[in-house]
């Protein structure tokens, strides 16, 4: 029996021993040293003095930084809540469907979702384009006919992008409201035709409520994916003004990269790690008192 | 839980309300809004392949015409002649495939370690994988970089490789599939004395090989779209991946839309294809690894014609 044990934890070793290796070395270890880190003025590579919490007075009291937050809160807003209202009215619209229209239609919305964000960039960037641009047609209506580059106008850059962000990864919201709407029972809706109920009381007394679980996930996911915004913003930006437009992870790109400041840079992804961490509390507390419920 | 997964008298209901439905108009004005706003998200796809077989001068005419007057593939063979789109090509490849696999391979291992062995330690690792959930990636990107220019792996292969190995939510969704297989498969094939490994690589894989397909397809795609860490860790234009690589495609002039369009399409080729062949692994995946309930191991049973084939070769 004894031998029998060992055995178990030799076998246990062997298959979780490529983990530990992997996390450790890639996940543990680098978190505990962005943490100490923070509290340190040092470059980018390279040994620095211990500062204690200097680092965080300084970022916290900067200028750019506050931007950094703003412009990120302001795009969180831009996509999340279109998105979330966008993809369920499609995923709506599209579980009505039968058969190949219904495959066909969601491979329209869903193709975008896998596409590399450098092809999304590209795509877009040509549709928008001052000179050649499909998109003018549209800019000209609001702006008497003049061409205007969206991504280089302050005010209409972070809308810009959002809009291409909504396009992009509303495949993956659509995906769990269509699987959030497959989980109703169809006697549900017999029972409500009985009683004659029309299509909007069905969708507020039924749908809705039903599929709230659904969309409180699609939030949260969403919520704590846009605080990690670079990708696109930054390709958005090659060129442009990018200290007006600068988001979180750009700043944290910024600090380290471009200026040289690991300690700061630290400083600043400690922060980041905070709100999502923060988030995610909140996520699972909401989600627990629905649960109760 | 889908369609297929509803039981037969919810999908008898389901489809005798969808039959006794009379053709209303609305319901036709409908379903003619939904495909309008379907083709109209489908167009700048349409749009990038169309401008990237147009004749140059087609492109910077703004006739915009939404069907080449002439189809040519310069632009194709431009970025062939002109760029290292090859070279890219291979580094995407190779550090797709090896995440790939090692996350898949390292992954299945752990988790059935974590739902079948008992050792200790195992509720810290549960933890900590949990916790990996919470720590964005890109709030790392500083010490990984330092690590890895410690080790001088930066514009190499490990140097892309390593840092995108942490993918917590295959071994999460591989240990719930672990956890609901019945302890009888496991008591019979220990009474013929098989050990763990022959269990694992026997009994739970093949029997969750839907689960392993879905994973693996949606590993791979998120490995070959990663952005940030690629365009860090490579910054030769030799170690770029194709997403980093086709940013840098300009030409003497400036920008030219066709060539641009056309290192686009290719770099979204992969992907796209695998989503085409693959289609219904690739949207269970995403609601497995989202945790949306209901997803069930019916669902992921049944095989396509790619399973059968391959799970001849690995059937017990």
């Amino acid at each position: 029996m004894l031998r029998d044990r060992k055995q178990e934890y030799l076998t246990a070793l062997i298959l979780v021993g490529p983990f530990i290796l992997i996390y450790g070395a890639l996940f543990v270890w680098p978190t505990i040293q962005m943490v100490l880190l923070s509290f340190t003025k040092a470059p980018l590579i390279g040994a620095g003095d211990w500062v204690g919490w200097d680092n965080y007075v300084k970022i916290l009291s900067q200028k750019l930084f506050h931007s950094a937050f703003w412009n990120t809160a302001w795009f969180v807003v831009l996509t999340v809540i279109p998105n979330t209202l966008i993809s369920l009215a499609i995923a709506l619209a599209v579980n009505r469907l039968n058969g190949w229209l219904q495959g066909f239609v969601l491979a329209c919305f869903f193709l975008p979702y896998i596409l590399p964000v450098s092809v999304v960039f590209l795509t877009w960037n040509w549709i928008i384009d001052v000179q050649y641009g499909l998109a003018q047609g549209v800019v000209a209506l609001f702006n008497g006919g003049e061409p205007k580059s969206l991504t280089r106008t302050i005010p209409l850059f972070m809308p810009t992008v959002a809009f291409v962000t909504v396009w992009w990864t509303m495949g993956f919201n659509i995906l769990l409201f269509i699987a959030g709407l497959r989980n109703i029972s169809p006697e549900i809706y017999e029972a409500a035709q009985l009683d004659s109920a029309g299509r909007w009381r069905q969708f507020m007394r039924i749908t809705w409520p039903l599929v709230w679980p659904v969309t409180v996930l699609v939030l949260t996911i969403q919520l704590i994916a846009q605080l990690k915004i670079f990708d696109q913003v930054y390709l958005f930006s090659i060129g442009g003004r990018q200290d007006a437009t600068i988001t979180l992870v750009q700043y944290i790109y910024k600090l380290a990269f471009q200026q040289n400041k690991g300690g700061e840079a630290a400083t600043a992804a400690v922060l980041l790690f905070g709100m999502i961490i923060v988030l995610s509390v909140l996520q699972y507390q909401l989600l627990r008192a629905r649960g109760e419920k | 839980m889908s369609a297929e997964a509803l039981s037969g008298s919810q999908a008898a209901v389901a489809e005798r309300s969808r039959r006794d439905r009379p053709l209303d108009l609305v319901g036709i004005v409908l379903t003619a809004i939904t495909l309008l706003v379907a083709l109209a998200s489908f167009f700048p796809i349409y749009w990038a392949i169309i401008t990237s077989v147009k004749p140059d001068g087609e492109v910077i005419s703004g006739s915009n015409s939404l069907w080449p007057g002439r189809f040519v593939f310069d632009s194709y063979i431009h970025i062939w002649n002109n760029t290292n789109i090859a070279i890219w090509y291979v580094n995407s490849m190779v550090t797709s495939l090896v995440i790939t696999v090692l996350v898949i391979v390292s992954s299945a291992g752990c988790a059935y370690a974590l739902s079948q062995l008992d050792f200790p330690g195992r509720r810290l690792i549960y933890v900590l994988i949990l916790a990996c959930f919470m720590v964005p990636m890109q709030a790392l990107i500083v010490n990984h970089f330092v690590l890895m220019a410690q080790f001088k792996l930066l514009n190499t292969w490990a140097g892309i490789i390593l840092p995108q190995l942490i993918v917590p939510v295959v071994i999460i969704v591989y240990k719930q599939f672990f956890d609901s297989v019945p302890k009888e498969f496991r008591e019979a094939a220990m009474m013929d004395s098989a050990g763990h490994f022959k269990i694992l690589f026997r009994i739970y894989l093949p029997m969750n090989w839907g689960v392993t397909a879905a994973l693996g397809i949606i590993t791979f795609i998120g490995a070959w779209n990663a952005f940030l860490w690629p365009f860090l860790a490579a910054t030769g234009e030799a170690t770029m991946t194709v997403p980093v690589g086709i940013t840098q495609v300009k030409d003497a002039y400036g920008i030219v839309y066709g060539k641009l369009m056309a290192s686009a399409v290719v770099a979204g080729l992969p992907v796209a294809i695998v989503y085409l062949i693959f289609q219904r692994r690739v949207t269970q995946a995403i609601m497995l690894s989202a945790g949306v309930k209901g997803v069930t191991r019916r669902h992921l049973d049944t095989p396509s014609w790619f399973d059968r084939l391959t799970m001849r070769a690995t059937a017990p």
